[in-house]
């Protein structure tokens, strides 16, 4: 099995956070001139322009006008990003409200500067820290230098050769100077190598195959078909966008009560008291549903047919008006259209016999042109072949059917029958009994077996009934 | 090269013509059609239930269709089926390769997918003869990595790739269906419709596409976004959709007037988007973001009600149970939360 990966470009790697950084960035430049900074004593040396803590997050407040904690966590990820370095616990990078001290990152080092931090940087910077003085690498740090010594041996000489040209070039500067590139060299490398078991902000995850930064040329081919499918998508009928809208605000308002993000549901919700009585009273096979559920079934035929409890209610209804027929062949064309490959001829014949021929038990009426073409297609049977027809009838029944359905008396009993439970109210002692005492429910193979038992029953209660041979074995008893 | 020169000038001519096509239409915003409707105020989840287990960062979960069950994988290379009412490990079926990015749960219930980068998507049968959990299919055909995969039923799935394409697969036979070609970038995710008719994909290329499964043709491309789209959704009545992307936004397109209806954006916000869900109601959108935190929505009036902050690393898949109920997220903390 080969795993391929996509060599990171220098751009690739900072790809899924361009636009994130591109912002910070602004935010960046603006903070230097609004906060701000003064100078410090930090082991003998004054280092200028060291910002505290407090200040950045007051100001960052100040300027997106959100909380103090959304301050903060901004300020950390400025300081995770690397833009902003903590001065006195340099491994933590974390932005604290208080008076600790910080200093802006140089803009050498910041992540955008489209250059990868190489293995051999690293290796030159582990072995200047050596050189200078042995034995100051952290146990990670020392990991990495063995691994790398190692890795870069061909190189070895040229790095450690580096390492001493920056190491004495360090020297000649002064030392504050030093120190605070000092700092800023070492904040650059936590950033970029942290410490194993710290999560590192620059962790882009797995990298991407295709480099849209590419100008990769399209081919005269795939400019035609786009030209085409332009041109189709000009000629498409185009709903106003006001229709649209009232469409989707009438759907959520339609819905509110049923969101359980936004409304109680009764019960209770089983999340937040432990009690599952919510699903037991809406279980598929439940024999009187709860109020809430008859009223899901009013929104749209969809819902309907996709609530089994529903359907059959529906199908109650159907029964008493004679005409079934329409569901039946819309539940038989489901079945097929995601049955297994192998079933689908035996359930194409069964359904023409008892759907389509002319004088069938079931028969259902559709237009003629329709019909043709179903029995045309029925000869060669494919998962979508009765989709015309399917889609007929779900019409069918949604202008007509659906609507004397909610104004039948059969609707309107079992609305009256719905039930309506009553709010639960558990105090402290009882939400702690009910958490210790959680049920873990109906294991999920015993639904499937109930299930399974259920749609065979329905498979033998659905084969068309042989009127003569019904008759001649009634005859026969008598 | 006069012949691709012209054939670029009439592409360039015909995306003017529908962008002003698309003006013509655009009588109303929904600031003014939402006007009437009531605010929500803040809401507020709290975290009902941690579900620790796995051992690296997870990828990707996803609900089953009952209340309860959930499946989510990780890069330590387990896929764990979990109980979320009692944390309990209903499965944990090891994988064979650990590169894993994406996994989802059959509407039936009897199967579970995952797959990454093996280009494969690897289909196991959860209610096998003596209770074990065997790989019953390995779906192979795409030259690049697996970033999504959804069932439409027992037997047929899709899935979208690395290699630009998405495709719909015979579980039974093992083969291709239908290859949606068309994207000019990696498809990062996928969704499917309600009615099971139409799916969308988003990809890298800023654009997200909307395919009719049975004619395997695109329908519609809706583009607006400014980075990679990573997560994509479809509004719950199935007539708009919700993308979210690296561009710290989220957009909401309509199919039937074929245009973005609203953009979700805050100037404070700057971390892409990484994943997305909707309510029941589609009244308040769940958006997971790079700075570990997840942004609450209200989607009519496009302002930000809450935020869930509990993670300690990237969130990388977010999804609500089908009843509406919970709402589980993942990251790269190695923990799931349930939250309500």
């Amino acid at each position: 099995m080969t795993i391929r990966r996509a060599r990171p470009d220098r751009l690739q790697h900072f790809r899924p956070r361009m636009h994130c950084l591109k912002k910070l960035e602004a935010v960046v430049v603006e903070m230097q001139s609004g906060v701000k900074g003064s100078e410090q004593k930090l082991n003998v040396t004054t280092i200028p322009h060291v910002i505290t803590g407090k200040d950045v997050i007051a100001w960052i407040t100040n300027k997106m006008k959100s909380t103090t904690e959304e301050s903060e966590a901004f300020g950390t990820m400025l300081v995770a990003y690397g833009y902003i370095y903590p001065l006195q616990n340099h491994r933590k990078l974390v932005m604290c409200n208080d008076s600790s001290l910080y200093r802006f990152q140089t803009p050498y080092f910041w992540p955008t500067q489209k250059w990868v931090a190489e293995d051999s940087d690293y290796a030159i910077y582990l072995a200047k820290r050596n050189i200078r003085k042995k034995g100051l690498l952290e146990p990670y740090e020392q990991a990495h230098y063995n691994h790398l010594h190692e890795w870069l041996n061909h190189k070895w000489d040229f790095i450690v050769m580096q390492a001493t040209e920056q190491y004495k070039a360090g020297k000649e500067r002064r030392k504050p100077d030093r120190v605070v590139f000092d700092c800023q060299e070492r904040a650059y490398w936590i950033v970029n190598k942290p410490p194993r078991r710290t999560h590192s902000a620059m962790d882009s995850g797995l990298e991407l195959l295709i480099d849209p930064n590419s100008d990769e040329k399209i081919p005269f081919d795939t400019y035609r078909r786009m030209n085409l499918f332009y041109q189709q998508a000009i000629m498409s009928s185009k709903v106003k966008s006001s229709v649209s809208l009232g469409a989707l605000n009438k759907y959520v308002a339609t819905y509110k009560n049923h969101d359980p993000f936004l409304a109680p549901c009764l019960p209770s919700n089983p999340w937040l008291t432990d009690n599952d009585s919510y699903w037991t009273l809406n279980m598929r096979q439940v024999e009187v549903p709860t109020k809430m559920r008859v009223e899901r079934w009013s929104f749209s035929l969809f819902e309907l047919l996709r609530d089994l409890r529903g359907r059959d209610d529906f199908k109650v209804f159907l029964k008493k008006e004679f005409s079934g027929e329409n569901l039946a062949f819309w539940e038989a064309a489901e079945e097929l259209k995601w049955g297994t490959a192998s079933s689908m001829t035996s359930k194409a014949e069964t359904i023409f016999k008892t759907f389509l021929v002319p004088g069938a038990p079931r028969w259902i009426n559709i237009d003629g042109r329709t019909m043709g073409l179903t029995v045309k297609g029925l000869d060669h049977p494919h998962r979508y072949v009765l989709e015309a027809a399917q889609t007929h009838v779900f019409l069918l029944m949604k202008k007509d059917t659906f609507f004397r359905y909610l104004k039948s008396p059969v609707y309107k009993e079992i609305q009256k029958k719905a039930l309506n439970p009553e709010a639960h109210n558990f105090s402290p002692a009882q939400l702690e009994h009910n958490a210790q005492n959680r049920s873990p429910g109906i294991h999920p193979l015993i639904l499937w077996q109930q299930a399974e038992a259920e749609k065979a029953k329905a498979a033998a209660a659905s084969v068309p009934v042989d009127v003569k041979a019904l008759m001649s074995k009634l005859d026969r008893i008598k | 090269m006069g012949e691709m020169e012209e054939l670029r000038k009439e592409m360039e001519n015909l995306k003017d013509q529908i962008t002003a096509a698309r003006k013509t239409f655009q009588d109303s915003t929904l600031q003014e059609a939402a006007a009437g409707v009531t605010v929500v105020g803040r809401v507020q989840l709290k975290t009902r239930k941690t579900l620790r287990g796995h051992l690296a960062k997870i990828y990707a979960m996803h609900w089953g269709t009952d209340s309860t069950l959930c499946v989510s994988a990780s890069q330590d290379g387990k896929l764990i089926v979990w109980d979320t009412i009692t944390t309990n490990k209903v499965n944990a079926i090891p994988l064979k390769s650990s590169w894993v990015m994406t996994c989802a749960y059959a509407p039936s219930g009897n199967l579970v997918a995952c797959g990454g980068l093996d280009n494969m998507c690897s289909i196991y049968n959860l209610k096998g003869k003596d209770g074990n959990v065997k790989v019953m299919r390995e779906l192979a055909a795409h030259t690049g990595y697996l970033s999504c995969c959804r069932f439409l039923s027992d037997t047929e799935i899709i899935t979208s790739s690395g290699d630009c394409t998405c495709v719909l697969w015979d579980i039974e036979t093992g083969t291709q269906k239908t290859v949606f070609a068309g994207h000019q970038g990696d498809a990062m995710s996928l969704g499917v419709s309600p009615d099971f008719k139409y799916f969308i994909s988003g990809a890298c290329d800023f654009t997200a596409k909307l395919w009719d499964i049975r004619e395997a043709e695109c329908r519609q491309t809706f583009g607006g976004h400014e980075s990679d789209i990573n997560a994509i959704g479809f509004f719950p009545n199935g007539n708009a959709v919700i993308t979210g992307s690296d561009d710290a936004t989220c957009k909401l397109y309509d199919l039937r007037a074929d245009q973005e209806l609203l953009t979700y954006q805050d100037s404070s916000i700057m971390c892409g988007v990484t994943s997305l869900a909707s309510s029941k109601s589609g009244r308040l959108l769940l958006a997971g973001h790079d700075d570990f935190n997840v942004n609450i929505w209200d989607m009519l009036k496009a302002e930000r009600v809450g935020v869930l902050a509990g993670h300690d690393n990237r969130v990388s898949c977010i999804g609500v149970s089908s009843d509406g109920m919970a709402c589980c997220t993942g990251s790269w903390d190695s923990f799931l939360k349930i939250w309500n």
